[in-house]
């Protein structure tokens, strides 16, 4: 009798635990009025994904000749992108690139110096006004965390799901979407206006299906070609398209945004096996220690 | 309380310290022989696992600070460095941030077990009124907390909610400005909230002190609710409940750990990975996922009630719903403590469970068309329950037959089993 009755409120409060765990929904809009953004299948996604180190590499490409002459990555050293789970480029290498860039400083004679590996990636503007200035008063936002600061709101009952998959891809799917998503031209999907006129482009915006209001001030940013990836040792090459560069380049973001997810699944593998064992060996003593009591 | 000593010193040393302060035959009286229910079901493992929190978000938040600058130029960038390049701080970081939302998962199933088994009453009230005590500190832990990494989502919270403080008559401005330091969530805000987020712990691990006292005056309460008769009904708590307590731990570190390592993201929100900007104001303005219950009230409360304005109001409102818990060994006059004896109590009980997941999940939603309406349905239950249906039920609820003792109850479970 008592035990079938707190069997009922026991599943009731369970239900309700696992709702207030799955409460914390991200309701992050980045895409909010925009179109649906389809998720990519990443390397690094789900509870064994890692960074493709190739697609790092050419990620780090499209970055360094295209994106960064707008875009600031101001927490990156040069020295990470010899790291372990990143790009994993040679020290020479890297010793290399950083000596191509000059840092400001003050202890350096005129004031500047070439970079070495423990330098952060050189900003292109010197603050946020020249940048502004430069962009028609927009903004470029830095690099660093963007693809953790942007998400996909999922609908019910998805978001539940996420908690258990460890879906956090939604920042990258977002941003792929967004490269993908310019339209030369207002197009006949856009949303009218409140007042029922159809959707204007302010000057100097150009559309885009997933930007938030559509107007964005970037202008396209990729498009098939412009980056020249080199071939493979095996003579095997990369498509150089538009749908290429940007899965590159939001991998490659991913990875400035949390440049030790590798080795933290590796750790969290090791840590719930243990968990899980200990628990097991626990419950047993629990077990063992009980055996005799009428409880 | 030393009924139940059995301590007797082994040695010289144990002797001569036992008479001048006795603090192994308090730890042997306290953690040891301490006459426990033997019929606590794993419900009443989350005051250990509370504990485990505490020392968790205190142990890792020291540091932390050891890292972290306080500063609103530098506060966002000293995080991603806690992250990128303090050794372990990944982890360390990940742990705190998972921690919060762990800690009022806990914290939320231990107080829905205070009030189904109606640990509350008599003579547990004092008990009952530290635990609140310890909730409304958390709480505010947890909020200036969250403002030290300085998104945007930091920002905003502290905006709107230190504008709370000015929908009090007269006073509230200069309230408002005390608490911030200044006319606008700003450097000053943020260290004064550093310096109170270290503080409230230590507090709150004072009140746990006293909580744990109060609780070792009439003892444990327990699933059927009957009063412990002798010694038949209880086993020390060590090693019984040492033992069943740390499995339970245990077991709570796995979901805690899930989501360290593989998910240490998803209870937060995107927005506050852009750094604290009072020019921008993010589309939806939402506080973490445990304080979202009293966000749904405080704006549930949309109309002026005579002199009150809507803002008071809701301020009034949300402030009651919290302070209200305080008088719950009052409301409810039921001598019967389980719920499992009640058969009313019991779904209203239900209904009050699923009510709070509503209002939790009403305060991450838009205040707009179907969700305002909800929300005040759900506002008025949350209410109608504490002020109406408590003490109604306590009048015309007919409880089931209690059993003698826990001893029988015990028994019985198992014929029936």
């Amino acid at each position: 009798m008592i035990g079938a009755s707190t069997m009922n409120i026991r599943k009731l409060i369970i239900a309700a635990a696992a709702l207030v765990a799955g409460l914390a929904m991200a309701p992050a809009q980045a895409a909010e009025g925009g179109a649906h953004v389809e998720r990519q299948s990443w390397s690094f996604g789900g509870i064994f994904g890692t960074y493709d180190t190739n697609q790092l590499q050419r990620g780090f490409q499209v970055f360094r000749e295209v994106c960064s002459s707008c875009h600031s990555a101001h927490l990156i050293s040069f020295r990470n992108l010899m790291e372990e789970g990143g790009p994993e480029f040679s020290e020479a290498q890297v010793r290399a690139l950083a000596a191509e860039y000059e840092v400001a400083d003050i202890t350096a004679e005129g004031g500047r110096r070439p970079a070495v590996p423990a330098d952060r990636w050189p900003s292109p503007f010197a603050n946020d006004q020249e940048a502004r200035d430069a962009n028609g008063g927009a903004l470029p936002p830095d690099f660093s965390v963007l693809a953790k600061a942007r998400g996909v709101t999922d609908p019910f009952p998805t978001w539940i799901f996420n908690y258990f998959t460890g879906y956090q891809e939604g920042g990258v799917d977002y941003i792929h979407a967004l490269l993908n998503g310019y339209h030369e031209e207002v197009p006949e999907t856009a949303p009218h206006n409140a007042d029922g006129t159809p959707f204007q482009l302010p000057e100097g915006k150009h559309y885009n299906d997933y930007f938030p209001g559509h107007a964005i001030g970037m202008a396209p940013p990729l498009a098939d070609g412009v980056v020249s990836y080199a071939e493979g040792e095996d003579g095997q090459s990369v498509p150089l398209t538009l749908e290429q560069y940007s899965t590159d380049v939001a991998a490659f973001l991913m990875w400035m945004a949390e440049p030790h997810l590798v080795s933290r699944k590796q750790t969290g593998f090791a840590v719930l096996i243990f968990l899980v064992l200990f628990a097991g060996l626990m419950y047993g003593t629990k077990r063992k220690i009980w055996a005799g009591i009428e409880h | 309380m030393s009924e139940h000593s059995t301590y007797v010193p082994g040695n010289a040393v144990e002797k001569w310290l036992d008479d001048r302060l006795p603090v192994v035959r308090f730890a042997k009286e306290h953690l040891m022989d301490f006459p426990t229910p033997k019929n606590l079901n794993y419900w009443w493992t989350f005051g250990a696992i509370l504990v485990m929190c505490l020392g968790v978000q205190i142990v890792t938040g020291i540091i932390l600070a050891m890292h972290y600058t306080p500063n609103v130029a530098m506060a966002f960038d000293s995080v991603e460095h806690i992250r990128r390049n303090v050794n372990g701080g990944r982890i360390i970081q990940a742990t705190h941030a998972v921690g919060a939302s762990m800690f009022f998962i806990a914290l939320y199933i231990h107080m829905f077990r205070g009030l189904f088994y109606g640990s509350y009453k008599a003579p547990r009230e004092i008990l009952w009124i530290l635990g609140v005590v310890i909730f409304l500190l958390t709480t505010a832990t947890a909020f200036m907390g969250y403002i030290l990494p300085w998104g945007q989502m930091s920002f905003w919270g502290a905006t709107v909610i230190s504008n709370i403080f000015t929908a009090i008559p007269v006073l509230g401005e200069s309230i408002k400005q005390l608490v911030l330091g200044g006319f606008a969530v700003g450097n000053p805000t943020l260290n004064r909230f550093f310096s109170l987020h270290y503080l409230l712990p230590f507090i709150i691990a004072a009140v746990v002190a006293l909580h744990i006292w109060a609780l070792h005056v009439p003892g444990n309460n327990n699933p059927v609710g009957v009063d412990v008769k002798d010694s038949r009904d209880t086993v020390p708590f060590h090693p019984y409940y040492t033992m069943k307590d740390l499995y339970g731990m245990v077991l709570f570190m796995i979901p805690f750990a899930w989501f360290v390592f593989f998910a240490p993201d998803i209870l937060g929100h995107p927005d506050n990975y852009i750094m604290a900007n009072a020019q921008v104001t993010p589309a939806h303005i939402v506080p973490e996922w445990y304080l979202l219950p009293f966000y749904t009230i405080l704006r549930a409360i949309d109309f002026n009630v005579l002199f009150i304005d809507s803002k008071l109001g809701g301020v009034i409102a949300m402030g009651g719903a919290m302070l209200m818990l305080l008088i719950v060994p009052w409301l409810d006059t039921s001598k019967v403590r389980s719920g499992v004896f009640r058969p009313m109590f019991k779904w209203f009980f239900a209904l009050f469970a699923i009510n709070f997941v509503g209002l939790m999940y009403l305060g991450a939603q838009p205040a707009e068309g179907i969700y305002t309406v909800l929300a005040k349905v759900c506002t008025g239950y949350y209410f109608l329950y504490f002020l109406v249906i408590l003490p109604v039920l306590s009048r015309i609820e007919t409880p089931k037959p209690l059993p003698t003792s826990i001893s029988e109850s015990v028994l019985g479970k198992n014929a029936h089993a």
